[in-house]
């Protein structure tokens, strides 16, 4: 399962002319970002970030409102391009001009309005665009087997029936099948936008549970999240962006909730909490 | 590779996950299609009901309006003429335009467009093929049929890409269509006004008016009967007892007989009414030609949009056109192509319409035509809100469009009376389409 996760030679002289503020993570991340800028007209909503996603482990991007939290993901997703700066996929240099360039490498998002299809059932959505034929007609039986195995295998088993429609299901049923259908297509990353936004104590603990088990299975995971409750609970590292710069990169044990807060509104924390155990 | 392999998830990484607890919040649990969860037959109706009073029922309202307007108009028709075979004939020939173009205007009902030019669309269908079947050109009537359909599928390409590449409401495109086309109708009708098609000597001519005028002799039909029952049970029941072995959701087994028992009653009566004599003089029986070439139209247009990937994406953009976007649909290609259909298949409409009325003239009412496309479509079962529609609901509210026109008829009411009647009938259905819409609660409410 973990054939990318394995480390590849530092990938020579590349990238390092930006100067990393992210902690060494050991083996070559999934995805490496170095010195992405981006602006819009006269804003410019990102300055020179790095980031590294590693895979099997879980990173929270933090930020306040407009600290470039989505304007980086779309970066990742392939729906902005950045103006500067360089991408690794597993050590090699890439660009991502389009979703389907992310598509192709294995980048999926589910975003906070989780684009799902009210009126079709959950097969439906989940193999939406990259349906299964057989003689030119849809392959019904094979696309719910599959669909019905990832569900397994994410243990979704709250839903009644694979075959109702996407408006039946609650809103903590919905993101699990939003995720479910980002990791269906041999997935090496996954983003998730406010997760558990608008969701319920119990709905939020199945979603954190499937975001744990993406991990398990050797994804690499990005969530993007105000709340530090979550973040605590599922981050393996935590990324701080603010203005448009990341402030702070390190494991999740280089932080607690004040000195993220404090990343996050100063962009600077005075706390030193590297060796106290967060729970 | 790192797919989710459920085989291979480690059985501790299993153990050590916490209880989910079923989340019992906002889902609006009575409103899943009986069909999916429902084990015996007895389930699937109590399944059924419920979903019924949760706002969503089906093709229950279509049918129960079918009925009450057979039973009105037959208690209220002059000898009760409305039950005739000669009648009901002649319900399934006029119902026949009112199916195939609300069939057609379900298309792009499915996107939650709105076609207003296909009224006149479909007279210039009719024009094309009635003029290639004149002596002077003399086509043989498959060609003149085929070059209808194409000059209305270039009509609706033409509006489609205009609504979608330059963004202009499709309601405005295509009323600027039907003031347009209404024009060019008249152009290529000439001076004379009109084209018939009633000659007997030319061969094309025969055919086109055969649409609705030449029957099928009542043992092939009964034969044709035969064989079309045989196949959809034989279909219907291999799919489903298919579905159930392997585990898969699949509709109890007393819904799959019931199915191919309501299909049955229903082509038995067609074709057993069809054979009664209906001749005042003369015997006259026999199915008209129309009724095979509605029924292939269903089929075809049914297979299109439930069984292909492009049926898929039209109901996805239908639902919702974001999330299709992003999911890699061509978004665009989808809406122009809805146009391009609901013209094309507005054209087949113009061809029978031309049959029945053995021509056309520049009277024809292109204006109410569309209308009652879309009361029909909606009376069927169609949202006009997008992503909920299939092709048996454009031909279900065809019928009661088509008796509700023909009952009226039969009472000697003049056609003001015909309007009124078809405006309630249409503000009742699209009143049932936006209340069932608001009793689903929020998750539709909101897309």
């Amino acid at each position: 399962m973990e054939a990318h996760a394995q480390p590849n030679s530092p990938s020579a002289n590349t990238a390092n002319a930006t100067e990393s503020t992210a902690a060494p993570a050991g083996p070559e991340p999934l995805l490496r970002l170095r010195g992405i800028s981006k602006h819009f007209g006269a804003v410019q909503a990102l300055y020179g970030v790095d980031l590294d996603l590693p895979a099997g482990h879980v990173t929270a991007l933090c930020g306040d409102n407009g600290a470039g939290k989505s304007v980086l993901t779309k970066c990742i997703a392939g729906i902005n391009q950045p103006d500067e700066g360089q991408m690794f996929w597993d050590g090699r240099p890439v660009t991502i001009r389009t979703p389907n360039d992310a598509a192709a490498l294995g980048i999926e998002t589910v975003y906070q309005d989780l684009a799902l299809a009210d009126n079709l059932d959950i097969v439906q959505n989940m193999f939406l665009g990259r349906e299964r034929l057989q003689h030119g007609l849809l392959n019904e039986d094979s696309m719910e087997r599959a669909a019905g195995e990832t569900l397994a295998g994410l243990h979704v088993t709250t839903v009644r029936s694979i075959r109702q429609p996407v408006a039946t299901l609650s809103g903590g049923q919905r993101q699990a099948v939003a995720v479910a259908k980002a990791v269906m297509w041999n997935s090496k990353l996954v983003m998730l936008d406010e997760p558990t936004a608008a969701l319920g104590v119990a709905q939020t603990r199945m979603v954190l549970d499937l975001i744990l088990r993406l991990k398990d299975h050797g994804l690499a995971v990005m969530v993007i999240s105000h709340n530090l409750n979550d973040v605590f609970e599922v981050a393996d590292r935590v990324a701080v962006l603010r203005l448009g710069r990341m402030v702070a990169q390190d494991a999740l044990s280089a932080f607690d909730r004040q000195s993220v807060v404090d990343y996050m509104t100063t962009g600077t924390s005075s706390r030193d909490v590297d060796s106290e155990p967060v729970n | 590779m790192t797919a989710i392999n459920p085989q291979n998830v480690p059985d501790a990484a299993i153990a050590a996950e916490a209880e989910t607890a079923p989340d019992l919040t906002a889902a609006a649990v009575d409103v899943i299609p009986p069909e999916i969860v429902a084990q015996s037959l007895g389930e699937y109706l109590r399944a059924w009901l419920a979903r019924v009073r949760g706002g969503d029922a089906g093709l229950l309202p279509v049918l129960v309006a079918l009925v009450a307007v057979t039973i009105v108009f037959t208690a209220v028709s002059p000898r009760h003429v409305f039950l005739s075979a000669g009648n009901l004939v002649n319900l399934f020939d006029q119902s026949a335009v009112f199916i195939v173009l609300a069939m057609g205007e379900g298309f792009v009902l499915l996107l939650g467009e709105i076609d207003l030019s296909i009224g006149y669309v479909a007279a210039i269908g009719g024009i094309v093929t009635a003029q290639l079947v004149q002596p002077n050109f003399n086509w043989p009537w498959p060609a003149a049929m085929a070059a209808g359909l194409l000059a209305c599928a270039g009509i609706g390409f033409i509006q489609g890409t205009i609504i979608t590449r330059l963004g202009i409401p499709a309601f405005v495109v295509t009323l600027a269509g039907y003031l347009f086309w209404f024009g060019v109708m008249i152009i290529i009708l000439g001076p004379a006004g009109q084209v018939g098609i009633t000659s007997a000597l030319v061969p094309g001519q025969v055919a086109l008016y055969g649409i609705v005028y030449a029957y099928i002799a009542p043992t092939i039909a009964w034969l044709g009967l035969a064989v079309i029952l045989l196949t959809l049970a034989n279909i219907l029941w291999r799919r489903d007892s298919g579905r159930r072995r392997s585990g898969l959701v699949a509709p109890p087994v007393g819904l799959t007989i019931a199915k191919i028992v309501l299909a049955a009653i229903a082509g038995i009566a067609v074709v057993f009414i069809c054979n009664l004599n209906r001749g005042v003089i003369l015997p006259v029986v026999g199915v008209p030609w129309v009724v095979p070439l509605l029924l292939i139209t269903l089929v075809l247009w049914t297979v299109l949009l439930e069984r292909t990937q492009f049926g898929r994406h039209m109901y996805a953009v239908g639902g919702n056109p974001e999330a299709s976007r992003r999911a890699g649909i061509n978004v665009s290609r989808v809406r122009t192509m809805a146009f391009v259909l609901c013209s094309m298949t507005a054209g087949l409409a113009g061809i029978i319409y031309t049959s029945q009325l053995g021509g056309v003239t520049t009277n024809i009412a292109g204006g109410s035509l569309v209308l009652y496309a879309v009361a029909a479509a909606v009376i069927g079962g169609t949202s006009l809100f997008g992503g909920r529609g299939r092709v048996i609901h454009g031909l279900l509210g065809g019928l009661v469009i088509g008796a509700i026109y023909n009952g009226l008829y039969l009472l000697g009411l003049p056609i003001q009376y015909q309007l009124i009647v078809t405006g309630l009938v249409l503000l009742a259905a699209v009143s049932v389409d936006s209340l069932s819409r608001r009793n689903r609660g929020g998750a539709l409410v909101k897309g």
